[in-house]
C-alpha cells in the first residue's frame, strides 16, 4: 500500500486519491484563441523528473497539490494550493489573482 | 553427429551467422534516415524502406535492446474491432498483413486465429456492442453481438453464473482477432532489414536532436553525433521525452499498463477474452500461460515498476471470469510504459520539425498495428508525404479539434 499525505486528513491510502492533472497556468480567456486552447487542453508537459500536479482525497472532496519524480514515483511533498494560489480567481477582470 | 557436436562446442567463434548488425560496428558520420527505437515498429519501418522504396542507408537505434521495450511487455492481441471508420479501415488492413508476414520475412511469427470475445455486463455495454458490431460489418470487419448460449458454446470455461456481481449479459465475438509471438516480428523484421543493408546499433542512445531553420540534420547520441536526412521517432511510452528533444510537445500521457502470466495449462481457451466492465482481458499462449492484462495505473508514471494493487486488481477480476484459475500460480509479472493520447487513437506523420516523423501515441494498441504502420511510414519517409489510411491521425488533428475516439473500444476500459 502506498501512502500520501494529505494536507486535510494526514497519511492516506494512495488508492483514496484522484489523480487530477499537471498544475498549468490557465489562458486568459479573453486573450486566447483556438489553438492556444487545444495547447492547453491537449499537450501536457508529461515530464519525466519532478512535477507539480493536482490530487484529490475523493472521499472529502479536498484538492490539493503534489511534487512526485515521475520517474521513481516518490512523492516529495504535498502542500494546500494556497501555497500557489493567494486569493481566489477573479471571473471577469484581467487581474485575476492567479500566480503560477 | 557426435563429432559434429563436438566440433560445433569447441569453435572459438559462435559458429552461426549474426542475424544483426553484429554489435561494435563503428557508427557512420551520415545515414539518410535515422529510426529511433529498435521496437517493432522501428524495425517494421527500416524493413519496409529497405524493400519497398530501396532506402537501405539507414541506422535502427535502441537506448537497451531490439524489441526491449513495450514489444517484449505488450499482450500479443491482434483485433480490428475499433469504432471509428478510420480506426477500423486502418486496423482491418493490419490484420491482413499479419496473416502474410511469416512469409515475407522467412520467419514464423506463430500467427493464430484466435477470435476475441469482449463481454458486456450492463444495457449501456450491450448497446455499444451494437453500435460496433454494425460499424465494423460495414466496413468488412467480422464482428456480430453473440447471446450467453453462444458465448457458452465459444467459451465452456466462463463463469456464466447469475449469482455474481456483474453477470455476463451479452458479448461481441470478433472472429478476425489472432494471437502472433512479438518477439519474432521484431526479430524478423529486423533480420530482414539488416541483411538488407540497414545497420541496427543496440545501446545508441540519442540525447539530442539538432533542428536548423525547421529541419531536422543531425542526432546526438551517446557513441557520436550522426547527420541525417530524416528522423523517425518510434519509442512508445518515451515518446515525450524524445519529442522534447526536437522542440516538439505531443498530446500524451505517460502510464504504466500492467499484465502478469500463470504457471502453463494444457490448451483449453481458445480465443481471447476481455471484460471493459471488469478491467481485465486473458488468453491462453501456445505455450499454455495465461496472460492476463488490464487497465493502466490510475496515475501517469515512467517506469516499468509493477504494483501489488495492480495486480491483486487484476486477479479478483480474472477469478469472477475463469473461476479454476483460484489455484494458478504468477511465472512473471511486469509493466510497460504505455503513451496515451486524448483520443485513444496514435499519432502518425508529419510534425512541426521538417524531416521529423513521428510514430507515437500508440497507448495500448500498437502490437497490432505494426505491419500497417511500418508500411505507410516508410511510404511516408520515401515520398514525404502520408499515405492517405494515415491521414486522420496526424499531429495537427488536435489543433483542428478533429480528434478520433476510440475510448470504447479499448479491451479493458482504461
Amino acid at each position: 500500500m502506498k501512502l500520501l499525505n494529505c494536507p486535510l486528513n494526514g497519511p492516506r491510502n494512495i488508492a483514496e486519491f484522484t489523480y487530477g492533472g499537471e498544475l498549468r497556468p490557465m489562458p486568459d480567456p479573453a486573450a486566447t484563441d483556438a489553438q492556444q486552447w487545444a495547447e492547453h487542453l491537449f499537450f501536457p508537459d508529461n515530464g519525466a523528473g519532478i512535477v507539480t500536479e493536482w490530487w484529490c482525497h475523493t472521499a472529502t472532496a479536498y484538492w490539493f497539490l503534489a511534487q512526485r519524480n515521475t520517474l521513481t514515483d516518490e512523492v516529495i511533498r504535498t502542500f494546500p494550493p494556497s501555497e500557489v494560489f493567494k486569493q481566489g480567481r477573479k471571473l471577469a477582470g484581467k487581474d485575476g489573482g492567479e500566480k503560477s | 553427429m557426435a563429432f559434429g557436436l563436438l566440433k560445433y562446442g569447441f569453435r572459438k567463434r559462435y559458429p552461426a551467422k549474426p542475424q544483426f548488425t553484429p554489435s561494435g560496428t563503428t557508427l557512420k558520420k551520415r545515414y539518410d534516415v535515422v529510426i529511433i527505437g529498435a521496437g517493432a515498429h522501428g524495425a517494421g519501418i527500416a524493413h519496409e524502406l529497405a524493400k519497398s522504396h530501396g532506402i537501405r542507408n539507414v541506422a535502427l537505434l535502441d537506448k537497451g535492446y531490439l524489441g526491449g521495450g513495450n514489444t517484449a511487455r505488450n499482450t500479443a492481441v491482434l483485433r480490428s474491432n475499433y469504432l471509428t471508420e478510420e480506426g477500423v479501415a486502418f486496423y482491418r488492413q493490419s490484420l491482413k498483413l499479419f496473416q502474410g508476414l511469416s512469409n515475407e520475412l522467412n520467419y514464423n511469427i506463430m500467427l493464430e486465429n484466435r477470435g476475441q470475445l469482449t463481454l458486456a455486463h450492463s444495457d449501456a455495454a450491450i448497446r455499444s456492442f451494437r453500435w460496433r458490431a454494425e460499424v465494423n460489418q460495414h466496413l468488412g470487419v467480422r464482428s456480430e453481438l453473440v447471446d450467453r448460449q453462444t458465448i457458452r458454446e465459444l467459451v465452456p470455461q466462463l463463469n456464466l453464473s447469475e449469482d455474481v456481481r456483474y453477470p455476463i449479459l451479452a458479448g461481441l465475438w470478433h472472429a478476425d482477432a489472432a494471437t502472433a509471438r512479438h518477439d519474432a516480428i521484431v526479430w524478423g523484421y529486423a533480420r530482414s532489414a539488416c541483411e538488407q543493408g540497414v545497420e541496427l546499433h543496440q545501446r545508441t542512445a540519442v540525447q539530442a536532436v539538432e533542428v536548423t531553420n525547421g529541419a531536422v540534420h543531425a542526432v546526438k547520441t551517446n557513441r557520436g553525433r550522426i547527420a541525417c536526412g530524416c528522423v523517425v521517432q518510434a519509442v512508445a511510452g518515451s515518446s515525450s521525452i524524445v519529442a522534447k528533444m526536437a522542440g516538439i510537445r505531443l498530446p500524451i500521457h505517460s502510464y504504466p499498463l500492467q499484465a502478469m502470466v500463470t504457471q502453463p495449462y494444457k490448451p483449453l481457451l481458445k480465443p481471447h477474452v476481455s471484460s471493459p466492465h471488469l478491467h481485465v482481458y486473458t488468453h491462453q499462449t501456445s505455450r499454455g500461460e495465461f496472460v492476463i492484462g488490464g487497465g493502466s495505473d490510475p496515475y501517469p508514471r515512467y517506469g516499468s515498476r509493477a504494483t501489488l494493487e495492480q495486480k491483486e486488481a487484476l486477479s479478483s477480476a480474472i477469478l469472477q471470469l475463469l473461476p479454476f484459475l483460484a489455484q494458478a500460480k504468477v511465472l512473471r509479472q511486469w509493466a510497460g510504459t504505455t503513451d496515451m493520447t486524448p483520443d485513444y487513437s496514435p499519432i502518425m506523420g508529419l510534425s512541426p520539425v521538417r524531416n521529423y516523423h513521428l510514430d507515437a501515441g500508440w497507448g495500448t494498441w500498437g502490437f497490432k498495428a505494426t505491419p500497417i504502420c511500418a508500411k505507410t511510414m516508410a511510404e511516408l519517409v520515401a515520398t514525404g508525404k502520408p499515405p492517405e489510411l494515415i491521414q486522420p491521425f496526424a499531429l495537427e488533428r488536435f489543433y483542428r479539434f478533429e480528434q478520433i475516439n476510440e475510448a470504447g473500444a479499448t479491451a479493458a476500459g482504461h
